[in-house]
Parts: C-alpha cells; structure tokens; sequence
C-alpha cells in the first residue's frame, strides 16, 4: 500500500473543517477556507443531482478514494460523485465550471499515472455506476456503453455474436472503457490492431462546462476535425465520455500461442527482429526477463520452461492457414535465434496458461521485491537491443534490479524498478534509476510514456520531450475545452506549482498570442 | 518528487508469496500492506457488482482496515462496510499479489466485535442468530413446529402481509429460507462398514445446519463413502464445526467450537476427516488460524493445525480415491454452482465436476458469472437481507439462463437461498447437494428421486 504521507492540501471538507493546516500561511488558510466554502455549498446541489446515495461526503469512505492504481500519490477527495446518468455528469460538470471548483474524473480507479488522483479542493467523479452495455449491434460490428463498463465486458456481451472488443490491458477484467478513453489504453494486441483511438468511432462527452456533446456515430468516417482524436488520450482534461460507440472485430478463426525460452535477452530481441524483418505480423509480442519470469513463477507459477533467461510470447490469430503458416515460420525462426524450448498451444485453457504469467507480471513483482516502480517508456523497435543493455548496465552500476516485461513488437518498455522500501536513501536511488530509463528512452527517439498516460505522475517529465512552445499550444487546445480550468487541474501539462520552475517552461505570452492570431482564454 | 516521477508500488515483501498457514505467523499491518492497490478484485466482488462503490470492494475495505489501524478506532461507517462483505473469498482467488483478505477480514471482524458497541436491536439479532444456528439440538427441535407451520397453509397470507418484513427484515428472511421439512431425522450410526474391502477410514463432520436440516445429505455422504470403499466414522458429541461463528467475528465462540471439534475427531485416528458443507471445510482447513486468534496455547494450535491437515472436501477426497463403485444412468439436465467456500475457500472447481461428469447421462451446465456470491454466506442473508435478495435475484438469473430441472451445490445455505429465490419467482427448481446425485446414481435411482 501507501508509501508516502496523504497530501490533504486543506483538509478541510465539507463535514470536517475543523482541521486546518498548522503549518499554512494566514492567506493560504484564508484561501483554503474560501475553497472549502465553495465546495460545502456544491453538496446540496450535487445531491440535488446524484441523488443522496450519489454523493459521498463521510471522510472514511471519500479516503477509500485517495489514490487510483498508483499508490505512490495520495490526496482526500473533497467530495465524491457517484452519478448514473449522462444528464447527471454534465450537470456536475456545469455546476463545477460556475462555481470554479476542480473536478477530477475516475473509472475503476486502476490507472497507473495518478491520472484519476482526487482533490481536496474538488469533486471527485466516479462513473463506476455507469456500466450497462446499452447495445450489441453486430450488423455495424459496434457496440454501445456507459463509460463504467469494464473492456472485458465490452467482449463478454460480444461474443455471443461471434466478436470482440480488440484493445486489451493487463487490467482488462477491471478497468473502465471510460478510463480506457481516457488514456488511450493500449495492451499487449495493440502490436496488430492499435490503442484505444483505432477502436472508437463515436462519443458522447459531457463538457467541462456541462454541455453534452456527441462526436462521431456508427458512421466509420466523420467530416472535419478529428475531436474523437483529439478527445482520447485527453487524461479527463477535456472532459468525461458520459458514452461510448466501440469498433467490435471479429473473433479470429484461429489463434495461435507460441512461448519460447532463450537463455537470454539477446536472442530473444533476435528473434523479435527477425520475425519483423519476415513479414509477419503478429496480433501481439511480449517479452519478459529472467527476473520477472522468476516472480511470475513464484505468484502464479506459470511453469515456464526452466532455465529461461528470457521467454517471449507470440501470438498468431487470422484464418487458419494463415496462423498455421506463420507459427510454422515463428518456430522457425526462434529455433535460428537460439530457442531451447518452443511451445504451442491452440485451446483456449493451454493459451491462457501462457498468458498468465505475462498477465500477472506487474503484481507478481511483488513477490521478489518489498516495492517497485512501474515505468512505462517506448523506443523505436530497432533501438530495443540497445536501451536493454543500456538499462542493464544501469541496474548493475547503482546496484538497483530492473526487471524486464515488455510489448517487444512496438517498443514499449516495462520496466519494473525493484527496492526495499524500508531502507533509508533506497526509494530515491531506484526513482534516479527509473528516471534515467526514461531519458534513455527520449534519447533514442522514444517516449515517456507507451499507454499508461502522463497523469500526475510524468507531467514534470513532459519538457524533456517537448519544446515549451509545443506544451503551450497544448495548453491552449486545452483551454478551448475547459476556459475555467476546472478539468482534472494539473495533470498532463507541467505547472509551476506542481513542478517547481519547470527549466525551459515560458512565462510570456505564446508567441502566436502575440501575434494576435490564436486567443488565450 | 524528484524528477522523472514514476509509478511506485509498496508491497509487503518478498515473503508475501506465501498464503494460508504462512499468513498466520505475520501481523496484520503487515499482511494489509500485501495490497498493491491494483484493483484486479473489484468485479468479482459481489458488494461492488450491486453498488459500484470503492467502499464495498476489497480493495476499499482493506483502505479501511488500514484507516482503523492508524487511528485506532473503527468508525460506524467502516464497520457498515466490513458488515457488507459476504466473505465469499471471491478478492482472494482473484488477487494477483496474494493479499490474504480472508484473514484480514476475520481478524477484522473480530476486533470490531471486541471493540465496536452495536445498537442494542442489531446486538439482539445476532445474538438470537448465534444461540440458534451453531446448535444442533436446538435446531433440530425447530424441525417440528415449522413443519407444522409450513403445512398450515400460514406461510402464504403471512409473507402477502408484510408482517414479519415490518418487525425485522431478519426475521423475515429466516422464514422465506427455511428448508422444507419431511419426516423425521434419520439417526446415522457411529461406524458405517465399508461396502467390500476396505479401502480407508474417514471421519465424517455432520454439522450443525446439514445435520438439523439436511439429514439426508449426510446419509448419502455416509453411503457413497461406503461404497467406495471407505469405512465411516461418525463420532458422537461432534457439533457446530464454528464456522458461521468464525465468520462473523465472534472469535472465542468459534475457538470453543473448533476445539471441541478437535478432540472429538483426533481420538478416532482416521485417515481423513471429510467434510460435505463448503463453509465448514473451508474454515476447518484453517483450524491453527481460529485458535491462534483467540489466544489458545501454542500445543492446542498445533494439534488444531495437524487436524487440519487431515480435512478435506468430499469431492476432493472421492477424486483423489478414485472410484469403485458403479455409476448408473442419471438422465437430468443439471447446472452446477460453485459455492464460495469450496471455490474461492478451497480452490475446489475441478473436482466436483469431474464426479458429475463421470454419471452417464447426466448433463451438467456451468453458470454464468460463477464467481460470483449467491448471497446467501452463512448468516449474511439473515444480517443483510437487502443485498443478499439482490445477489440472489441476479443469480436466480443466471441458473435460469441454463435451463436446468436440477441445480447442483456442495453447500446447504447456496441450495436454501437459490431454491427459495426460484420459488418466490415461480421458477421453482430442484436442489441437491453433489453427493446425492452421486448417490442417486451408485444406487440407480430414477431422475423422480431428485426433480
């Protein structure tokens, strides 16, 4: 659990204003007691929304919200909404815009950027509540759901029709579509069948000024500026997709696992390439090291081959000639590479088997190591032999172990950070480790993140990718959504309250301002 | 934070791979602190499928639990929530990082119950709950008057008035569960000869509620060990295995019936103790837990822990002997649910099925969601109506959705909730515990003897 102290900025909430912070300048306590006014006179009207059941003002029940799947930040929500219905979350979302109280969106709260971490200051909306899959149209190949629907619903309520929902998290029995729209999720097919913005072809958001908006449809193509785009990966700062039209693909005719065990990393990254260089396009590549096999043996003893320095997982799906072909040319070319064990499976159980280990891989580490940290970076594929080695050799100069999970087929880099949190000086050294991987990472062309979001969490890390004349655009794309700038505040761009003064970070106007052709609300 | 901010997780250290008796010997901040916060339990578990709120999902009740440990104190809002959970273990089968919920929330409930003052009417009900249902004797002397109460015609004009609704929603449920009474209770004797050579000795637990009201369980238990081989020790003055006890917090109560269950099987020397009821297995197979609990000298815990050793599930036992005796023509269309207790408690899936399919002709189904509760834990249907009849609605569907004539469960409470659900639906349907389709089929009986 929680490693570091909450922060409850006032701690001052609609029923405990009592406590202030001793340490709190005079007009910094003025401020928060202003703040806490606003928020204490927005409960009646939430509840006159959410209904009393929908609003959760008890301090015990609102710090059961204090932190999404990243643990690492904390802070109470001021207060928390439970709404079910469209119309509730933009009305929410109105009544926080004119009143200029922050709001910050959550699904199922398993994010791992901080991305859904809650104010104390702000209302906290839960969609949780939302998830009924309102259609299975499997003539359109689509379906339609609230934002609280977990992805794998999404593919239960399909498959009867002979479908499924393609992009598939780790996390996928548990977090929302919602979410997923937010951040823009990935999984380990995303190799074939991309992230969460190749499967959307229709929203309804809720504006942070409460209007209810619809962009898209059934239709596969819309006319115009692509706000669909625009909207995913958008980590709840431009609003909150109160409903969902998503792609359905078809189930495959067939689908093939294979698992191959090298005694180490190089092979494997061989044989990564050499599938690539072929032609063959698998729906999913992963790769996982010796260290993360050996926690993965020790949560849920997945029984991989023994001896395996490195093993990677290929999965094949399409037609069934097609599969057949190309297993046979992946066995291939893994034997080449140096494979000392290769296994198939073609049932669903045998294929689940060889997912579990890779499934479990991020809370297995748990079993090796007191605490870790979850780094989420992407290289150019060809760069992937490369930066192991370079992360390897950072692990071995600062004595802190890396363990290797990876979608080897794009590049995107799991590194899992082991240490003892209970020793002094540990957490920082590991949080440098973690950090030069990410560097490693921007310096071979990649990027910070892959798909587990920026959040709280990386927006400091934003200028090292981007000119501040790049985040000052974004900024102002930004406030053309939310010109109250009350939508999930301080996540995704840097601020200097969150980031010191960010290096580089402009404090004048943005030159196109200057120039009079682009407006800052 | 420094710069390059990361995703960071705490987790309770390399030691927390291990589950079940290893747990035991760690405090309990330190098995709180095994929950990295992922979230992978929050849509098995059956509070956050009817709510939705992160206060009634593992994940929330271990923030609470948490919460109670810094501050000392439960609050009434938390001990609402940890009243809410069902138990059903559900969280822990699906836990990637091994958080040992199960005895998180037993330690829980049992502080709660030592330092948390309860309304005087919720005190009296779960008093009269526990003065009734852990006592055999006492249950069997019920047998009577609701047989004569259910044959009075009372039952219908009673539930369309809503009395007993409006003077405790407990109350009420009691009676919309109870089981139908026949007959009188067939009295099995202490030693039951294996039928042709004798393959191994088994004690049997008779239990307090499958005693009282499921007798004829227990007789199919004691016939199909015999006939395969084994032969049955039923001892005398065995009683409440301290299961329902155990479960709700009320840990010296269930030590006292845990250790008269101790004595009474270890003086039989027998090769296994088997077990019929999920609740009853499930908490017998963690015996060392429940005295170490209640502060029982460490010689107790041990002999407690080798006893436990020897427990096992019915079916877990009959697969691993495998079988003698000649199965017969069942033709049924059946639906098996998996109780919590074998499923989630025990990791026991694979075994009832296995005996099921081996019956010819009989076709056994799988229900949708299987995960999830019944809501019928124990004594949770009688404490928590509400969400209870909701689970109980949503898994009415679900068997219904299979079509089956014959629902199929290795625990008496599922068998009661689901049939009464049905019932009140108008969907009626036959229960029976895996052992008496068993038992049906090594005596060729037809269908009629189960639907």
């Amino acid at each position: 659990m929680r490693d570091r102290p909450i922060r409850d900025r006032s701690d001052e909430s609609p029923d405990d204003r009592s406590t202030t912070d001793p340490a709190g300048t005079d007009r910094g306590q003025a401020d928060r007691a202003d703040r806490a006014d606003r928020l204490s006179a927005l409960v009646p009207r939430l509840k006159g929304i959410c209904g009393d059941d929908g609003v959760i003002t008890d301090r015990a029940r609102r710090r059961t919200y204090e932190s999404d799947g990243l643990t690492y930040h904390a802070e109470v929500p001021g207060v928390v909404v439970l709404p079910t219905t469209a119309e509730q979350v933009a009305e929410v979302l109105g009544l926080c815009s004119a009143e200029g109280v922050p709001f910050v969106p959550r699904g199922a709260g398993t994010g791992l950027s901080a991305g859904a971490l809650p104010r104390t200051d702000g209302v906290l909306v839960t969609t949780s509540r939302m998830r009924r899959v309102v259609e299975v149209d499997p003539d359109n190949e689509c379906a339609v759901v609230q934002p609280g629907v977990a992805n794998l619903d999404i593919t239960r309520a399909a498959a009867p029709y002979g479908y499924y929902y393609a992009p598939d998290p780790s996390s996928q029995q548990v977090c929302s579509v919602g979410g997923n729209i937010a951040e823009n999720s990935g999984g380990a097919h995303c190799l074939k069948y991309g992230f969460t913005v190749n499967h959307v072809l229709g929203l309804q958001i809720a504006t942070p000024q409460g209007e209810l908006v619809r962009l898209g449809g059934k239709a596969p193509e819309a006319p115009g500026y692509d706000l669909i785009g625009a909207f995913i990966g958008s980590e709840g700062t431009l609003g909150i997709a109160t409903e969902a039209t998503v792609r359905l693909v078809r189930t495959p005719q067939k689908v093939t696992t294979l698992l191959a065990a090298f005694t180490g990393m190089d092979a494997g990254g061989e044989a990564v390439s050499s599938v690539v260089a072929e032609g063959v396009l698998p729906a999913a590549v992963e790769m996982m090291d010796a260290l993360s096999i050996a926690a993965a043996e020790a949560a849920v003893a997945c029984d991989y081959p023994e001896g395996a320095g490195a093993v990677l997982i290929v999965e094949l799906d399409g037609p069934a000639a097609d599969v057949d072909a190309d297993a046979a040319m992946v066995r291939r070319l893994c034997e080449r590479a140096g494979a000392f064990e290769i296994r198939e499976a073609s049932g669903a159980a045998e294929r689940a088997r060889i997912w579990k280990g890779r499934k479990s891989a991020f809370a297995a580490v748990g079993r090796i190591s007191p605490a870790y940290i979850v780094q989420d970076g992407v290289v150019p594929r060809t760069a992937l032999g490369e930066v192991l080695g370079d992360i390897a050799r950072l692990s071995a100069e600062s004595g802190i172990r890396v363990a290797n999970v990876f979608h080897a087929g794009d590049g995107n880099l799991h590194p899992l950070v082991l240490f003892d949190d209970a020793e002094p000086g540990a957490g920082e050294r590991a949080a440098e480790v973690s950090g030069a991987i990410l560097d490693l990472c921007i310096r071979h062309g990649g990027s910070i993140t892959g798909e587990h979001g920026v959040g709280v969490d990386k927006a400091c890390s934003m200028p090292r990718m981007f000119t501040p004349e790049d985040l000052e655009t974004m900024d102002l794309f930004r406030r053309a959504f939310d010109p109250a700038g009350v939508a999930n505040p301080e996540k995704l761009l840097p601020t200097p309250r969150l980031c010191g003064e960010v290096p580089g970070v402009r404090k004048d106007v943005h030159p196109l301002v200057a120039q009079g052709r682009a407006e800052q609300f | 934070m420094t710069e390059g901010a990361e995703s960071t997780q705490s987790t309770g250290g390399p030691e927390s791979a291990e589950n079940g008796a290893g747990t035991a010997e760690r405090p309990f901040p330190d098995l709180l602190s095994d929950c990295v916060h992922c979230g992978f339990c929050l849509p098995t578990c059956p509070t956050y499928v009817l709510w939705g709120e992160e206060m009634d999902s593992p994940r929330g009740r271990i923030h609470l639990m948490g919460q109670a440990e810094e501050e000392g104190a439960f609050t009434d809002a938390s001990v609402g929530h940890f009243d809410n959970c069902l138990g059903c273990l559900a969280c822990v089968t699906a836990c990637p990082s091994g958080v040992a919920y199960d005895a998180l929330i037993e330690t829980t409930r049992a502080r709660v119950e030592e330092e948390h003052e309860r309304p005087r009417a919720e005190r009296l009900i779960r008093s009269a709950i526990f003065s009734l249902f852990p006592h055999r004797r006492r249950l069997e002397l019920m047998r009577g008057p609701l047989r004569a109460y259910q044959a009075s015609g009372l039952a219908g004009p009673l539930r369309s008035s809503g009395v007993l609704e409006r003077v405790s929603p407990s109350v009420a449920a009691m009676e919309r569960m109870a089981p139908p009474i026949k007959g009188k209770v067939p009295a099995l004797p202490e030693r039951v000869p294996a039928v042709g050579r004798r393959r191994a000795v088994v004690g049997m637990l008779t239990g307090c509620v499958q005693g009282a009201f499921f007798p004829q369980v227990n007789t199919a238990t004691a016939r199909v060990l015999a006939s395969e081989g084994c032969e049955v020790v039923v001892p005398k003055g065995q009683g409440c295995c301290g299961a329902l006890s155990s479960h709700s917090g009320r840990a010296e109560e269930a030590a006292r019936f845990a250790e008269r269950t101790v004595r009474t099987f270890e003086k039989e020397g027998v090769d296994a103790v088997v077990v019929n009821s999920a609740g009853c297995g499930g908490t017998m197979k963690h015996y060392g837990r429940v005295l170490r609990e209640a502060g029982r000298p460490d010689d107790l815990v041990r002999r407690a822990e080798a006893l436990s050793a020897k427990v096992v599930d019915l079916s877990e036992y009959l697969v691993a002997l495998g079988p003698r005796a000649e199965r017969r023509p069942l033709p049924v269309k059946a639906a098996y649910h998996d109780a919590c207790h074998l499923s989630h408690g025990q990791g026991v899936t694979a075994q009832p099925r296995e005996l099921l399919r081996a019956i010819p002709e009989l076709e056994v189904a799988d229900l949708p969601n299987p995960e999830i509760c019944c809501g019928s834990a124990g004594v949770y249907n009688l404490l928590n109506p509400e969400p209870a009849s909701d689970l109980g609605a949503r898994k009415a569907d679900d068997v219904a959705s299979t079509k089956a004539s014959l629902l199929i469960a290795g625990n008496p409470g599922c068998s009661l909730q689901i049939a009464a659900t049905m019932r009140e639906r108008g969907e009626e349907i036959a229960v029976a515990h895996t052992v008496q389709v068993l038992d049906a089929s090594i005596r060729g009986l037809p269908p009629s003897a189960l639907v």
